[in-house]
């Protein structure tokens, strides 16, 4: 049943639920962090509407920095800004930042640990029409594997606006993951968050298997974990919108009641959050995952809803890993 | 800046001896590094550290220093000996060079040595995090302000994408508290840079994204500080002083080879080089002197 605490929108299983995309969440947060924090400013490559950032970029003209089409430079300058006690946000699409600028990211703003903050927007398949080129479905691998890296992936445009804030006075690097698409807004403004927590938003007495979700897939697995209650199948659902540093003790304790986890991210299966669950569960409480992603393959043009039903990420998927999952358990 | 007498650039000579003395001295112990670049670059740190840069070593973290930034790494045996001639930490610690738990990491790093700005090695991405720091002075203090943030580059390093984003971008700002200095020694790890990657006309090149451009003699103090003067004075455009060196400065059997570019000197070696820069103490003056 759904987590109370966790004060989700009450529309949640309705088809009418509001719908906005998670960088416009982003979008606003950094508005309200730009109020705040007179430190905190923004650099652009070149896609400032797309990435959200334009309503900073109008709001504070004079913290605003265009780079032009130039993401070694993006996060380069934003190294610099950051050693003289900015908090930079540099945004780009995460197909190229951090795609194509990796080892900048490593050692000038990780290796340097400065308060940078990476903002890839347009990540996954749900990106569309656009195709292979520009769904970043590796990006999570790439951050994940920096030390001092935090790794944010928020569930809705309201988790991101929050997510946004938190990052702003979090004090070292990090990466916020971002959406194109609309989805589902499943929390609310009064919704606990907290980076570095992973939030139990669907619970049971006796959970058959634990679903961790990341992005727009927490909504999805929200639907998957009502349907299997309905078929008298408990389960469990945890939001794991920070990958990065892993909220061990909550995830050990589920997935230790549930015997059984199913993994479910709109990205690469290996180096991304399944795989950090699992690196993380093999060592302190083993049990049976499944994987729900990208099974080392390229996205392609198309609708969001068709390429996530191609790439086994929509609910009927979540469905049959949970049941295989349990059997697998049961072996 | 202070005007430079003849006295000045004596004691600058000297310091600049010593420094190099001090370089053979850390790289005979470490049994690794780069030779050639650091001696180069001896006499362009000396004017920097002695003459021309607002620092204090006794407020390493003063937030109204001046802000050097050492793009190509790989030379910091250099920034080392002078860091600590200038009083940064003792001269005997250059001895920990390369060593496990020392301060001196093979190239730089911030958290290692705190007196440093910035960590470096990969190249080509200093004179953006020196844009960064311009920038941020831009928004703290206007264009009134009388910090200036230094970034030194090899000309190695120019055939890195990520340094002409740079470039276009600090012509765009009009960075005119950013002050370039490229090595221009000519060579790299693989030969000649006219070999591997030709790079003239480099003036013409700066001049052409909205620097203002100044070619020195490298070894010469008198030029080295009337082009940092002339870099201070131009308003509106980023300078590049584009500095002529000789890779192995100091030390004949090292000049101009660019196989000196990434290996130390052996016992004999070294210690014919430390003989070289002692006789020769109080004594070196630029080529064209």
């Amino acid at each position: 049943m759904i987590n109370k605490t966790q004060k989700l929108n009450p529309k949640l299983f309705d088809l009418q639920i509001e719908q906005e995309a998670i960088r416009d969440g982003f979008g606003r947060g950094l508005v309200t962090a730009g109020e705040t924090n007179e430190q905190v400013v923004a650099l652009c490559a070149d896609l400032t509407e797309s990435t959200r950032i334009e309503a900073f970029a109008k709001k504070f003209p004079d913290r605003f920095i265009q780079v032009g089409v130039a993401e070694q430079n993006l996060v380069t300058v934003a190294s610099g800004l950051a050693t003289m006690g900015k908090i930079p946000f540099a945004a780009s699409y995460a197909m190229f930042s951090p795609g194509r600028n990796w080892e900048q990211i490593r050692t000038t703003i990780c290796y340097n640990n400065v308060p940078v903050k990476i903002v890839g927007a347009h990540a996954g398949v749900s990106v569309g029409p656009d195709g292979g080129t520009h769904q970043a479905i590796e990006d999570m691998a790439l951050m994940r594997v920096l030390p001092r890296m935090t790794v944010v992936v928020p569930a809705d445009s309201l988790e991101a606006e929050k997510a946004t804030l938190a990052l702003a006075d979090s004090g070292g690097p990090a990466y916020i993951r971002l959406a194109r698409n609309k989805s589902a807004v499943i929390t609310t403004e009064a919704s606990p968050f907290e980076l570095g927590r992973a939030e139990v938003l669907f619970d049971s007495d006796e959970p058959a298997a634990l679903i961790i979700a990341c992005g727009q897939m927490v909504y999805f697995s929200l639907l998957a974990a009502k349907k299997l209650e309905a078929e008298g199948v408990a389960v469990s659902v945890i939001n794991l919108h920070t990958i990065k540093p892993l909220d061990k003790a909550t995830v050990i304790k589920y997935a230790r009641q549930a015997g059984a986890v199913v993994t479910v991210e709109e990205h690469q299966v290996a180096g991304g959050m399944g795989g950090a669950v699992a690196e993380m569960l093999a060592a302190e409480a083993p049990v049976p995952v499944e994987f729900l992603g990208i099974q080392d393959q390229f996205g392609q043009s198309g609708e969001p809803g068709e390429l996530l039903e191609h790439y086994s990420l929509g609910v009927k998927d979540i469905i049959m890993a949970v049941k295989k999952v349990i059997e697998r358990k049961n072996v | 800046m202070e005007t430079l007498t003849d006295e000045k650039i004596e004691l600058l000579t000297e310091t600049a001896n010593n420094i190099r003395q001090s370089i053979i001295g850390s790289l005979l112990e470490a049994r690794s590094g780069h030779t050639a670049g650091p001696l180069g670059m001896s006499d362009i740190f000396t004017a920097l550290y002695f003459h021309i840069l607002r620092h204090d070593p006794a407020r390493p973290d003063w937030p109204d220093r001046d802000r050097l930034v050492l793009s190509n790494g790989h030379i910091c045996p250099v920034y080392y000996a002078t860091l600590a001639h200038a009083g940064y930490f003792p001269v005997a610690e250059l001895k920990t060079l390369r060593r496990f738990g020392s301060r001196l990491q093979g190239h730089p790093h911030r958290e290692f040595l705190p007196y440093l700005e910035t960590s470096s090695g990969p190249l080509g991405s200093g004179l953006s995090q020196a844009c960064g720091m311009a920038l941020a002075d831009r928004m703290d203090h206007g264009l009134t302000s009388d910090r200036y943030i230094y970034a030194l580059l090899s000309d190695g390093e120019l055939e890195e994408g990520n340094t002409w984003e740079a470039v276009m971008l600090a012509g765009k700002y009009g960075l005119s508290n950013l002050i370039t200095i490229i090595d221009r020694n000519g060579i790299q790890i693989d030969g000649f840079t006219k070999d591997i990657m030709p790079l003239e006309p480099l003036a013409e090149k700066f001049d052409s994204f909205n620097w203002h451009v100044v070619e020195i003699d490298g070894h010469n103090f008198e030029e080295i500080v009337a082009a940092v003067g002339e870099a201070q004075a131009v308003f509106g455009r980023p300078t590049v002083i584009i500095a002529h060196t000789i890779p192995g400065r100091g030390v004949k059997a090292f000049e101009r080879q660019y196989e000196w570019h990434g290996k130390p000197p052996s016992e004999e070696e070294g210690k014919k080089a430390l003989a070289e820069l002692r006789t020769l103490n109080g004594k070196i003056k630029s080529e064209n002197d």
